[in-house]
């Protein structure tokens, strides 16, 4: 049983209410850090805790914080990505659906640490009920004195306000997003400037994930040295991961990072297994983007050891034989699964959300679907398969946002592990239409590891 | 149609989204108020609508045009009463959203992007919207109506020409 | 006496320039010239906030600075990047960035019409050159290219919404030179399009210059539509007193007649005097100008027909010479067509050139 940071009271009847939230502890964090801790103190804490943004990237939050700009006069602004949109991952959903307050108590914090005076929650269009979820949340702490003007005495202002988005995969890109709370189409912004120096309405700004920022809370109350001291390596504290597909108990589990994706999978504490005794096939570890696994290097590196759900292990082999944890969208297929089709659906994905902007991605994106259609539909040619991967190859590193890359790998990766598969729709163009090709190999155990001579 | 005017709680609500962003920078608050115009003025925004949006926030209409059309939450076609937008990406795709889109597809006699006669359903194949556990999944209005089954489809449409029979 | 500004000494393609700090590397590109300069398809030096789009100025920086000498790990987009004291850029010595602009080529192409024998833009167009320069000869593409609803956007402007590359270019302009916007980028993804939404005519003053800024022909001028082919034009530097302009023009002319007017180019395709609607539409006699002397034409363009006008030789192009670069030849316009021909120097004839010029030479 893995300690629990976050959800430590999520079963707790009335949680998503103030009055339990505070019975159960809440805002302690907020008392902390404004009662004894200088702002600067609370970045060093969040450093010292080894966190890294809960987004997908994974870039150390402490060090992000510390790249913010001071100049004299200028208002700072934190802004919470809650524009969570990339297949399998609906993590940050629950907590805001569940513990709002948890939110809120961490954005106060953050915005201490940081300087802020105005936040924003900027939430996806379609998490409606979430916003007034969020809202009334945030009515209640402000009735508490949690929020305003001079919050405890201690002379630090603060408003946070939900602004709510339309529909756009891409405002999750940290630039777009800026862009789209400024009430622009979400394009996003060529690097550099960065946020950290000129973010919205040119001020400076970091833009967190959900989850990095209710982790704060949990930082602040134990000190970032105990919470580092969860997990292993620099995968430290806990992380929400969001499963989904074929498995028996889809859901949002916070795990600490030193359990291994193998009792993620089959242990009845997290996913369950997999429905009607079925085999697994393959497996998307880290939400859409990132490249999909085969079971049997899902379960196993390519030495040979337990793959550990953390950063390291799971892009442990890079991405010839490993993944990434990204978002924690924990996506299983099982062997009545066609990869195929499941990356046209990713393409399709990608080309629905591409903005436009920028020429690979506009066009290769659209131009990737279309070539999986033929395949998938028994109209494809052997050499669709290389068209496919160089125009992945051609889009991956060449945009200006990361939606191109995100676009790319699921491709790739499909066409690196499953290449077979591929062949087998473009040899067998009518049997392709009535069945799957199957599980092949892809469950068996791996062959050892040769020494190297 | 006529020039469109918000009902005073209404207005008194978009002028109060203004105040959450700093002076002179009130087109922030666009998004925000094209969900409340949407709403409010049948479903869909209108180049009226938009037109209205845009003097509101005083900006010129083309930024509220490129906006809207942007995102796709802003219909800028009208749609039925009830607008069906089932979630088409992998996950959805594994637990069988093909089949819901089949289904919704032949009960009503419509294809994806089109409107009942009655106006009352159109039908939408929408991207990932952040409910892959509890798939397959459609948004219908404010909320999400999660693991679908054939019958839970007939019964939303039941429950649907029911609350607008009763609404009439 | 002005103090001295440190410059920053940048490296691209093997030939060290001194640039001031703030210069983007394509700039320090162009100081250089040259095939050294990269494409660029969407940045325009005018208009502020243009550029990084297209991505076909994508370059290697090999080597960040003398500080930080770590090679960036992707490609960047040189128009937006600015470089850094010591930086060692490879463009066209960069098998990399070759492959990635290929690419870019193969992208911007796939749903381009290819309707060059109809494009007013044909022989001016910047498309054209970068897929002779860069493309590859034939298409992978296998798919029906996209289409638009048509728009007629007023009687000055001719808009082909399938030819148009998304540059943002004319959005800029409408921001920057008009006072009001009227168009847009409406929609999203590939489905992006160039439109007022509610079909109404452009017609600001100074939004013919959209037609100048497109590199392709997407916007053109509607008062030469189908008038004439660019290289049959003999291109004139014109002026007049304008109250709106700097009243600087090129002509393109074809005996006494103005067939249309346009603002003056550099040699990368960029105006600096954007001129007022009166002057580009309404002023198409020969008598509304001050003729100054035949427009200086780049040597590879189409227009010029190979007839130089004091230029300059290029010199021995030796590998050594020229650092690992190779020599390119571009296309070499009378061995594809025999309509403009060697023989007839258009510069040489005093004053407009007329069809019976090249009759006469021709008999």
């Amino acid at each position: 049983m893995g300690r629990k940071l976050l959800f430590e009271n999520v079963q707790v009847e009335g949680i998503r209410g103030y009055d339990v939230y505070r019975r159960e502890g809440g805002y302690r964090s907020v008392e902390k850090a404004l009662g004894e801790m200088t702002p600067d103190q609370v970045t060093d804490e969040v450093k010292k805790s080894g966190l890294r943004g809960r987004g997908g990237a994974g870039f150390p939050t402490g060090m992000k914080w510390s790249f913010i700009a001071k100049p004299e006069g200028v208002p700072r602004h934190l802004v919470c990505n809650a524009d969570e949109s990339e297949p399998g991952t609906f993590k940050d959903r629950y907590l805001m659906e569940f513990l709002p307050h948890l939110l809120i108590e961490g954005l106060i914090v953050s915005s201490y640490a940081l300087g802020s005076h105005v936040t924003y929650i900027y939430v996806r269009g379609e998490y409606s009920w979430v916003i007034d979820i969020l809202e009334t949340a945030i009515g209640e702490a402000k009735a508490n004195g949690w929020l305003g003007n001079n919050i405890l005495d201690k002379g630090f202002d603060l408003e946070i306000y939900v602004h709510r988005g339309a529909g756009a995969y891409i405002c999750g890109e940290e630039t777009a997003l800026l862009e789209s709370l400024e009430g622009k189409r979400g394009l996003p912004r060529i690097k550099p400037p960065f946020p950290a120096v000129k973010g919205v309405w040119d001020r400076p700004t970091v833009v967190n994930n959900v989850e990095t920022l209710a982790a704060v809370v949990p930082i602040i109350l134990i000190g970032g040295e105990e919470y580092s001291k969860i997990g292993v390596g620099k995968s430290t504290g806990t992380k929400l991961i969001s499963a989904c597909g074929n498995i028996n108990k889809p859901g949002v589990y916070e795990i600490d990072m030193t359990i291994s994706v193998e009792d993620f999978v089959y242990s009845d504490e997290y996913c369950g297994g997999i429905p009607k005794g079925k085999k697994m096939k393959a497996c998307i570890p880290g939400g859409s983007s990132v490249p999909i696994l085969p079971a049997n290097l899902l379960l196993k590196t390519a030495k040979g050891e337990k793959r550990l759900m953390n950063y390291e292990s799971l892009s442990d082999g890079g991405f010839v034989k490993g993944s990434m944890l990204g978002s924690g969208g924990f996506i299983v297929l099982d062997e009545d699964q066609c990869v195929v089709k499941h990356t046209l659906t990713l393409a399709r994905f990608y080309h629905h959300e591409s903005c436009g902007q920028c020429s690979p991605c506009r066009e290769g994106t659209g131009w990737m679907e279309k070539i999986l259609r033929n395949i998938d539909t028994g109209k494809g040619k052997m050499s669709d398969i290389d068209l496919l991967w160089d125009i992945q190859r051609r889009i991956e590193g060449n945009t200006i946002c990361p939606l191109g890359d995100a676009a790319a790998w699921p491709v790739a990766a499909a066409i690196r592990h499953f290449r077979d598969e591929f062949e087998w729709h473009v040899l067998n163009p009518e049997e392709s239409q009535k069945r799957n090709y199957g599980l092949a190999h892809y469950a068996d155990p791996l062959e050892p590891a040769v020494a190297a001579v | 149609m006529n020039h469109p005017v918000f009902p005073p709680d209404k207005l008194a609500k978009v002028k109060e989204l203004i105040t959450h962003y700093p002076e002179g920078k009130q087109k922030s608050a666009i998004l925000p108020i094209l969900h409340i115009a949407q709403d409010n003025f049948g479903g869909w925004l209108s180049t009226e609508t938009m037109d209205y949006v845009a003097e509101i926030l005083n900006i010129l209409p083309v930024e509220v045009y490129e906006v809207a059309t942007f995102y796709s939450m802003c219909n800028v076609k009208p749609v039925g009463k009830y607008v069906f937008e089932v979630c088409q990406t992998g996950p959805c795709m594994i637990n069988g959203s093909e089949e819901i889109i089949q289904y919704i597809k032949d009960t009503l006699h419509i294809n994806v992007g089109e409107t009942t006669n009655d106006g009352l359903f159109t039908l939408k194949t929408v991207e990932c919207l952040g409910a892959c556990g509890y798939a397959p999944m459609m948004q219908l209005g404010k909320f999400y109506r999660e693991h679908l089954t054939k019958g839970k489809v007939d019964a939303i449409i039941e429950e649907c020409k029911k609350t607008a029979a009763t609404n009439n | 006496m002005a103090e001295e500004k440190k410059l920053f000494k940048v490296t691209i393609d093997n030939i060290t320039v001194e640039v001031e700090p703030g210069t983007t590397i394509l700039n320090a590109a162009r100081r250089i010239g040259g095939d050294v300069a990269p494409p660029a398809m969407c940045y325009y030096t005018t208009l502020k906030g243009s550029g990084g789009k297209c991505r076909t100025c994508l370059v290697e920086v090999a080597a960040g600075s003398t500080a930080d000498p770590r090679p960036m790990p992707k490609l960047v987009a040189s128009c937006r990047t600015n470089v850094m004291d010591g930086m060692v850029v490879k463009n066209v010595t960069s098998e990399k960035a070759l492959d990635a602009r290929k690419g870019i080529v193969e992208f911007l192409l796939i749903n381009h019409p290819l309707d060059c024998p109809i494009c007013d833009q044909a022989g001016e167009c910047s498309l054209q050159d970068l897929s002779y320069e860069h493309g590859t000869e034939g298409t992978r593409y296998t798919f029906n290219r996209r289409v638009f609803e048509k728009h007629d956007i007023g009687p000055y402007i001719q808009l082909h919404m399938t030819r148009c590359i998304l540059c943002y270019r004319c959005v800029y302009v409408a921001d920057q030179l008009t006072n009001r916007r009227e168009h847009g980028i409406l929609d999203r993804g590939d489905h992006s399009e160039i439109a007022t939404y509610i079909h109404k005519a452009l017609e600001n003053d100074f939004i013919g210059n959209v037609i100048d800024v497109c590199p392709v022909g997407a916007l053109t001028d509607k008062t030469f539509r189908f008038k004439n082919r660019v290289w049959f034009l003999k291109p004139l530097d014109a002026h007049r007193d304008c109250p709106r302009c700097s009243g600087k023009v090129t002509l393109w002319n074809r005996g006494e007649e103005v067939f249309r007017v346009t603002a003056r180019k550099d040699q990368w395709g960029e105006v600096k005097d954007f001129i007022c609607n009166e002057c580009r539409f309404e002023k198409k006699k020969t008598a509304d100008w001050v003729i100054e002397g035949p427009t200086r034409i780049d040597r590879h363009s189409v227009i010029s027909g190979n007839h130089y006008v004091d230029t300059v030789a290029p010199k021995e192009t030796l590998p050594e010479v020229m650092g690992g670069r190779k020599p390119k030849l571009l296309m070499d316009i009378n061995q594809v067509s025999e309509v403009n021909r060697k023989d007839i120097d258009l510069s040489g004839i005093q004053g407009p050139a007329h069809s019976v010029d090249f009759e006469k030479e021709n008999s």
